[in-house]
């Protein structure tokens, strides 16, 4: 809240041990918070869309297949309910809370709010593998083949721009960040010549590809993103203080004894594993990794200790919430997720990106 | 539930115990560079250096722009590999250190703070405490905090987002962090250039009153008023090499000065308490 609102006059705290004890609660009331609307989200996506199934028929079925009472449905509810809306639910979860967490962990590594894990090639990375197996026809991995190459991509490039990044052992920022740009363009350039060689077919696939959606969720698709974001979820909070002593700088961090070349490389390909693998199963989704670390930033402090989990928990939100917008707004017609969250969402960070600028006097 | 988390984290991949610094008798070495070569950008920066910063003394290193005085301060802060000569730190090798050992060992003011998130205050003094994170002188975070905070008199904006303090209130900041951790060699890069005349001489006292309470600390200073005032040892230093090492009573002299700066200078005992002061001579 103070972030938000700027240099606040508050009285000279005389005793300042107590003060943290205030300002810690505002986390958990936002987590708390976010994890309701979750809740709430995820029963709504499992009932709304083109075959309405009643809230009490959801959760009626949810305990039947876990053991806890209820019933089972008709043939055809609990069909669309276990086959379509429950894996395309759980699947938005998990991108969700991946891509909010890693764009939380590059703004950290990087030390720059505008950062997101796009910056670092992943994103277009991965977009050239998928593109490249539809564009080429390739299928000797079967339905895994997009999947597979856009991930095997996303590591590349990401590793790729790291190792073109490095001078003498160090990263300087600037120069990665710079060599992001140029990956991310010369990845363009390879898209579009794919693109440019595919029949129409393929193109349109390509595209619908290239615009994120959730629309071909399965069951397998969900256990092919769980063990990388679940690794990737739960490794990121293990360097939260760590972060936090990375805004310093690299040279305060390395003084307060953090191991910054090693954070650097460890949160890199935990970024590459949670964006890669959000990316090879639902395309490319912009927005949300760069918008849900923000706004949790402003609400409740930059402390990475909140931020990183929070951002995972705020991402998925944002995406079953945006997922469950794409179904329902322009039914029977679905509208493509990525195009939809970047369309609602970037208006409004031009206008909190100028709020806080006004309000803190720039971003140093 | 992250602190759970990172705290079984900690135990399950950093469980060993680290040894904490033994306390240093006042006049032991903490930190030393001999004949320390080092060179940036193609060009060497310290040419043969060598100087001793001791427990329970100021000592200040001036000089030129451009001398090495910022350099030789991040050889003594194991922050740059040296070409030749050596830098040891606390009796043992710079680069045999580990990051998270060295940080209970010394801290540094970098010459200027930056944040890249708007922490408050409070939070970023608290970040100075991180390197004590499951040792048992965590128990005495909240008391560092207080007493860093006091000192560089930053408690009155403790709750205020960092990136909305000014440029002077933002240097006591990064010296309360700096303060906060504890550690026996306090290396610092021009704590007083942002910093108003009740500041200059507030930072300063904190200087002396460390090393009263047995730290060794080592001060980069360009007001050679305040070094001749406050320090115990002073060194000049002069396109790269130390031009001259002693009480600054005695290393601050005329002929050196004005040499070592291309610039006639006039060194006279203050009327009243007869302390040294240095000025440029200046036609009248």
């Amino acid at each position: 809240m103070t972030v938000a609102a700027g240099p606040v006059d508050a009285a000279p705290p005389q005793d300042t041990a107590g003060a943290p004890r205030g300002r810690r609660r505002a986390p958990v009331l936002l987590a708390a918070a976010l994890a309701a609307a979750l809740a709430v989200l995820c029963l709504l996506s499992a009932g709304l869309g083109a075959y309405d199934i009643p809230l009490g028929d959801v959760l009626a079925s949810v305990r039947h297949r876990v053991g806890l009472g209820g019933h089972a449905l008709d043939r055809v509810p609990e069909s669309v309910l276990w086959n379509v809306r429950l894996p395309r639910v759980v699947l938005a979860l998990l991108v969700g809370a991946a891509l909010g967490c890693a764009g939380a962990l590059t703004q950290g590594v990087f030390g720059n709010p505008l950062a997101e894990p796009g910056v670092i090639g992943v994103s277009s990375g991965a977009a050239v593998g998928a593109v490249a197996s539809i564009a080429l026809g390739l299928t000797f991995l079967g339905t895994w083949t997009v999947t597979v190459f856009a991930f095997v991509a996303g590591l590349v490039t990401v590793l790729l721009v790291y190792v073109l990044s490095r001078e003498g052992g160090r990263t300087d920022v600037v120069t990665l960040i710079l060599t992001g740009i140029a990956v991310n363009a010369f990845a363009g350039a390879l898209i579009g010549l794919f693109l440019f060689f595919a029949d129409t077919a393929q193109v349109s696939q390509i595209t619908f590809w290239q615009l994120g959606s959730l629309a071909q969720a399965t069951w397998p698709k969900v256990l092919a993103v769980l063990p990388c974001a679940a690794a990737g979820l739960l490794l990121a909070p293990l360097s939260a203080r760590k972060l936090d002593l990375l805004a310093l700088g690299e040279r305060p961090a390395r003084h307060l004894g953090v191991d910054v070349e090693r954070l650097r490389m460890v949160l890199v390909l935990v970024v590459a594993l949670l964006t890669a693998a959000a990316v090879a199963v639902a395309g490319v989704i912009t927005f949300v990794g760069l918008l849900v670390p923000h706004l949790l930033r402003m609400a409740a402090g930059p402390g990475h200790r909140f931020l990183v989990p929070g951002s995972a928990l705020g991402g998925a939100v944002v995406l079953v919430g945006a997922d469950l917008a794409a179904r329902t707004v322009a039914a029977p017609a679905e509208l493509p997720l990525g195009v939809l969250t970047a369309l609602l969402g970037s208006p409004f960070f031009f206008w909190l990106l100028r709020r806080t600028r006004r309000g803190q006097g720039g971003w140093a | 539930m992250t602190t759970v988390i990172g705290r079984a984290g900690r135990r399950l991949f950093g469980a060993r115990e680290r040894a904490l610094p033994e306390p240093a008798a006042p006049g032991d070495v903490l930190a030393e560079a001999a004949g320390v070569r080092l060179d940036l950008g193609g060009g060497a920066a310290l040419r043969g250096a060598s100087v001793a910063a001791r427990a329970g003394e100021v000592l200040a290193l001036v000089g030129p722009n451009g001398a090495g005085k910022s350099t030789l301060l991040a050889a003594l802060a194991a922050d740059l590999p040296v070409a030749s000569g050596a830098v040891r730190i606390c009796g043992r090798a710079a680069g045999d250190w580990s990051a998270a050992d060295l940080a209970l060992r010394r801290a540094v003011l970098p010459q200027a703070a930056t944040l890249s998130f708007p922490f408050p205050v409070e939070d970023v003094v608290r970040m100075g405490r991180a390197p004590w994170a499951g040792t048992r002188r965590e128990e005495d975070d909240d008391a560092a905090v207080r007493a860093a905070m006091a000192a560089t008199e930053t408690g009155a904006f403790a709750r205020r987002p960092f990136s909305a303090l000014s440029g002077g209130e933002r240097a006591r900041v990064a010296l309360a962090r700096v303060l906060a951790q504890r550690t026996p060699l306090l290396l610092l890069d021009e704590p007083t250039a942002a910093l108003d005349l009740r500041h200059q001489e507030l930072v300063l006292g904190i200087c002396r009153e460390r090393a009263a309470a047995g730290v060794a600390v080592v001060v980069v200073l360009h007001d050679l008023g305040l070094a001749a005032a406050y320090a115990d040892r002073a060194v000049v230093l002069c396109a790269g090499r130390v031009a001259a090492d002693g009480a600054p009573g005695d290393v601050f002299e005329e002929t050196l000065l004005s040499d070592v700066y291309q610039q006639p200078v006039e060194v006279f005992p203050h009327p009243r308490t007869g302390a040294t002061l240095v000025a440029p001579r200046r036609s009248a």
